[in-house]
């Protein structure tokens, strides 16, 4: 199949997504103003599955004109970033309802943020990269800002949109910079002349750029003062759904980007990496310890996540995307459980974010308390869990590819981190208990019963996932 | 029969007990005895399955036994293997056959959330196993620290009152040493591409990566042993821990730090093993004689035992890096005694603490008039625990200190002084709690054993004698596994050592 060639086959299910969207707002809109909630909501879980079967199915290639791909590491990142989406929508209606929150432009704008995500994974050009990230961005500046009439709500979407407009820019920027030197925007073109030893000073500036770009928008330090605040003041759904769909779709354009276009000049972005990841890591640990808002903790949480995964990235090996698809695919299930737990905590119909809120769960509600001590002590990679298994890729990776002293430090602040998650664990079975939380609802259990099953019986059968991540790993590197 | 995954079984038929306690509800009296009966047949009935491995297995080979292989990440090169040798099999019958007794000991001690408590004992006894069977390093690496969650969660929840500061501490240092290990499993995956237990024994590591890789395994099994500097978790670990968690904490997980050492240590590091041998003669030494001296001092009776501990490991720590056969024998035969007897020490403790719930040695005074059996057993385990001929602790200490002799006459002399503070520690214990008058208010109503109290002890009585006066029984398990083990060193060291006087002429 021809570079040059329009092929829209190959983005058939993104095509899908966009006309579903807008046939859901038309919907939205005749039904009258908020009645359609719920309808909207399950349609647009509908659209993200059947968008999971499109995307499985097709049969992949290059499509406008070499500026999209769906080989096989879209399509894996795609399947995670549409799990993450729809189980996000699933978890905000309820509490969409109770709040009163629940516009029908909610699981529209997620349909919308879905849609520029996978555009994001699926680009193989600067410009269709910049396209996807900026329908994912605008989409996600208005959800976090979803409930207009609460001051947390609104500040947080204002904070998130001003520092996103300004890494956009930054990123937009870098682009020019390694445009105006390379002449291309096209990555096959641009890793054919990028090579190493043959990299332009201002290529390098731009690339430079691009990487801070891109870490903002996967908030890795020193580029993530953005998240805990965003995260304590979003909605908790959509902090639930901030820590995982954008997350890995932002990891995966990182991978891609990295790999794709300075894949030849590994050499020279790879110190950048190395240090970032410690010192997401770093932060991730240290400051979580303090933390006693749930919502600001899982922001420390996932900016340590963050680190370990780029700890994959800075091998710039197959085994190391490999082992990041892997952690990616663990700590989806990880967040998915521990959020919808985290929704769970509702206290005479009221939401409860404290960490000592969960004192004495283990009496009030023991197994809700066994699966977040499940969840937890995966958290923190403790072995047989899955946690563990997403940690031992990367730091495999990174040790095959000679960076020991990375992997070290690595797992030392794993250790600090498991510190904050055994406190969740201590709050929950060691403490006295407060009054019981308010009961469960059933798409909740289902979530944390589904993750904690997957973590648990990950160490029977890791191929399932090792195998497709490294297919996935495999056409990125073109083999 | 033979053809039976017999190591699977023990290892993973704790698990589905505690996946059936997992379904008993109802009310909360007939949960806890539910509970208690499904743990005990449990771990009875896999005590019994892994005798088949006693009776089974042949002593005239090195090779490991029982072995099972299975697919389990064929991508990476990493596979389920089991399988036991004469060095690990008796451990594996250790972990099975403590397991029940501290089930039998929890009956009445615990009362709230038995079935949690059953869930995480049998759950660390599906661990425990699993760790001494695995021929895999990532396998092995699970296990070990999979222990971590159960007994995390045993120490925190049943613990005594600065339980958390206990189970943190535990978890922490723990876990620390662990990723260490963690790494240096790494870089041999990376430089002889498997894990595999096996292969890796055979795979010859350079001199330079050696000293590296053995100084990360150090660090985590020197933590589990423990040895002194990094011991401090382990007081603490016992004081709070629930008899039944201090029983398997002295008895099997111990014993883990030591099993990694000659898993790990001797036959893949042979040569950094030479290099680093003063280092843990020194620090056993110190282990020795400086625990023993804090153990002297102790006002609390689990505090004490768990220093007697440290010293004791610190014989096993000598013994396994003097190279000979005498001393790696001495130091598995030390390993297994020291299992049997300190875990009935804390029984022992537990049987008072359970009547006046508290360790504090000036509590007590004169129980002999009042429990002249309990007196009995008590001294039994004390003199066991000294090393008195006659009981298992005798055997491994003097096969211990033999090897450290051929090796060294000076570690001889130092870890021969340990043996003297360690009986004057333990008889000044004993004479504190057995006799003298019987003053104390509240000792004056005390009850003497109960008949399950001497159903848990007698079981031990009788291994530790049988280990004192016929141990061949278990010397000749481990015999050839050890003498090979022992050749494979040699022949590493002579190897290099040619090689050193080749590179000089």
């Amino acid at each position: 199949m021809g570079v040059s060639m329009l092929n829209l086959g190959a983005a058939l299910p993104e095509m899908f997504m966009a006309v579903s969207a807008l046939a859901l707002l038309m919907l939205g809109v005749f039904a009258g103003k908020d009645k359609a909630f719920r309808t909207v909501s399950w349609l647009a879980v509908a659209v993200q599955l059947v968008t999971i079967v499109l995307v499985v199915a097709g049969e992949g290639g290059t499509a406008f004109y070499g500026q999209f791909t769906a080989d096989a590491f879209a399509k894996f990142c795609k399947v995670m970033i549409l799990i993450g989406s729809a189980t996000g929508i699933i978890m905000a209606m309820n509490f969409a309802e109770r709040e009163n929150m629940s516009r029908f432009e909610f699981p529209i704008l997620i349909t919308l943020a879905t849609l520029g995500m996978m555009a994001m994974v699926s680009a193989t050009d600067m410009l269709s990269l910049y396209l996807g990230l900026e329908l994912q961005s605008l989409a996600l500046y208005v959800v976090a800002a979803i409930r207009r009439d609460t001051v947390r709500s609104t500040e947080s979407g204002l904070k998130y949109f001003i520092l996103g407009s300004i890494a956009s820019g930054i990123l937009l920027y870098g682009m020019s910079m390694v445009y105006g030197f390379t002449g291309t925007t096209n990555f096959d073109v641009l890793a054919e002349t990028l090579v190493a030893g043959n990299l332009p000073v201002g290529a390098m500036v731009g690339m430079a750029f691009i990487f801070a770009g891109l870490c903002f928008k996967v908030s890795a330090v020193p580029f993530h003062m953005w998240t805990p605040d965003v995260y304590e003041g979003a909605p908790t759904p959509v902090t639930s759904f901030f820590a995982v769909a954008p997350k890995i779709a932002g990891l995966a354009l990182f991978i891609r980007v990295a790999i794709g276009p300075f894949g030849g000049v590994v050499e020279d972005w790879q110190q950048i990496i190395v240090l970032i990841s410690i010192l997401s890591m770093a932060v991730g640990s240290f400051a979580a310890l303090r933390q006693e808002n749930i919502k600001r903790l899982m922001a420390y949480s996932s900016i340590g996540h963050v680190g370990f995964a780029l700890v994959g990235l800075a091998a710039g090996t197959k085994d190391g995307v490999t082992g990041i698809l892997v952690y990616l695919g663990i700590y989806l299930v990880m967040n998915l459980g521990t959020f919808a737990v985290i929704l769970c905590m509702r206290r005479n119909d009221r939401m409860a974010e404290e960490i000592t809120d969960l004192a004495g769960l283990a009496k009030t509600k023991p197994l809700m308390a066994a699966i977040t001590a499940i969840l937890m002590f995966s958290m923190a990679g403790i072995p047989p869990l899955a946690g563990f298994f997403g940690k031992f890729y990367v730091f495999k990776a990174a040790v095959d590819a000679g960076l020991v002293t990375l992997a070290v430090i690595g797992l030392v602040t794993s250790v600090v981190s498991a510190y904050y998650y055994l406190r969740i664990i201590k709050v929950m079975y060691f403490d006295e208990p407060v009054e019981g939380f308010d009961r469960n609802g059933t798409e909740m259990n289902v979530i944390m019963a589904v993750a904690t099953i997957i973590i648990l019986a990950f160490v029977f059968f890791p191929n399932l996932l090792m195998d497709s991540a490294a297919a996935a790993a495999a056409s990125l590197f073109g083999m | 029969m033979s053809d039976w995954p017999i190591l699977s079984i023990v290892t993973f038929l704790p698990l589905i007990g505690a996946a059936l306690l997992l379904l008993i509800n109802g009310e909360e009296a007939t949960v806890a005895r539910n509970s208690r009966w499904v743990a005990l047949w449990t771990s009875g009935f896999t005590f019994l399955v892994s005798l088949m491995l006693w009776v089974n297995f042949d002593a005239t080979t090195a090779d490991f036994q029982f072995v099972e292989q299975a697919d389990w990440m064929p991508g990476l090169n990493i596979s389920y293997h089991m399988g036991v040798d004469g060095i690990s099999v008796l451990f594996v019958l250790l972990a099975t056959f403590l397991t029940p007794i501290c089930i039998l000991s929890a009956w009445e001690a615990i009362q709230k959330r038995v079935k949690e408590y059953m869930i995480a004992f049998l759950v660390l006894e599906t661990m425990m196993v699993g760790m001494f069977s695995a021929l895999d390093g990532l396998l092995f690496y699970l296990f070990f620290e999979g222990v971590l969650i159960p007994m995390f969660i045993i120490i925190g929840v049943w613990g005594g009152q600065r339980r958390v500061y206990a189970a943190f501490k535990l978890f922490l240092y723990t876990l620390l040493g662990s990723v260490l290990m963690l790494v240096a499993l790494l870089a041999m995956y990376f430089d002889a591409g498997t894990t595999d237990i096996p292969t890796l024994m055979e795979h010859g590591f350079s001199y330079n990566m050696q000293l590296w890789l053995w100084l990360a395994f150090f660090a985590s099994f020197a933590v589990k042993v423990p040895m002194w500097p990094v011991h401090t978790w382990l007081p603490d670990a016992h004081v709070e821990a629930p008899t039944a968690g201090s029983v398997i904490l002295a008895g099997v997980l111990l014993k883990m730090g030591g099993y990694g050492f000659l898993r790990f240590s001797l036959p893949m590091m042979p040569l950094a093993s030479e290099t680093f041998a003063p280092l843990v003669f020194t620090l056993s030494i110190v282990a020795i004689i400086y625990t023993s001296l804090v153990a002297l001092a102790q006002q609390d009776m689990k505090k004490l035992i768990a220093y007697s501990s440290v010293a004791h490991m610190g014989i096993v720590t000598i013994g396994a890096f003097t190279f000979n056969q005498h001393g790696i024998e001495g130091s598995i035969f030390q390993m297994l005694s020291h299992g049997v007897v300190s875990g009935a020490l804390f029984l022992c403790v537990g049987v008072v603490y359970d009547r006046i719930h508290t360790r504090e040695i000036d509590a007590y005074g004169g129980l002999v008039h009042r429990m002249p059996s309990y007196a009995l057993i008590f001294m039994f385990f004390t003199m066991a625990s000294v090393g008195l001929p006659g009981t298992g602790g005798f055997v491994g200490e003097i096969l211990a200190l033999l090897g450290a002799f051929e090796a060294n006459t000076w570690v001889a002399f130092f870890a021969a002084t340990g043996l003297i503070l360690g009986a004057a520690y333990a008889l000044y214990l004993y004479r504190r709690i057995i006799f003298g008058a019987l003053t104390k208010e509240n000792l004056k109503s005390i009850l003497d054993l109960s008949p399950r109290e001497w159903l848990i002890f007698a079981p031990l009585v009788v291994v530790v004698l049988w280990m004192g006066v016929y141990p061949v029984s278990f010397l000749d398990i481990m015999h050839v596994s050890v003498e090979n083990l022992v050749n494979q060193v040699e022949t590493a060291q002579a190897a290099a050592a040619h090689a050193a006087q080749l590179a000089a002429n």
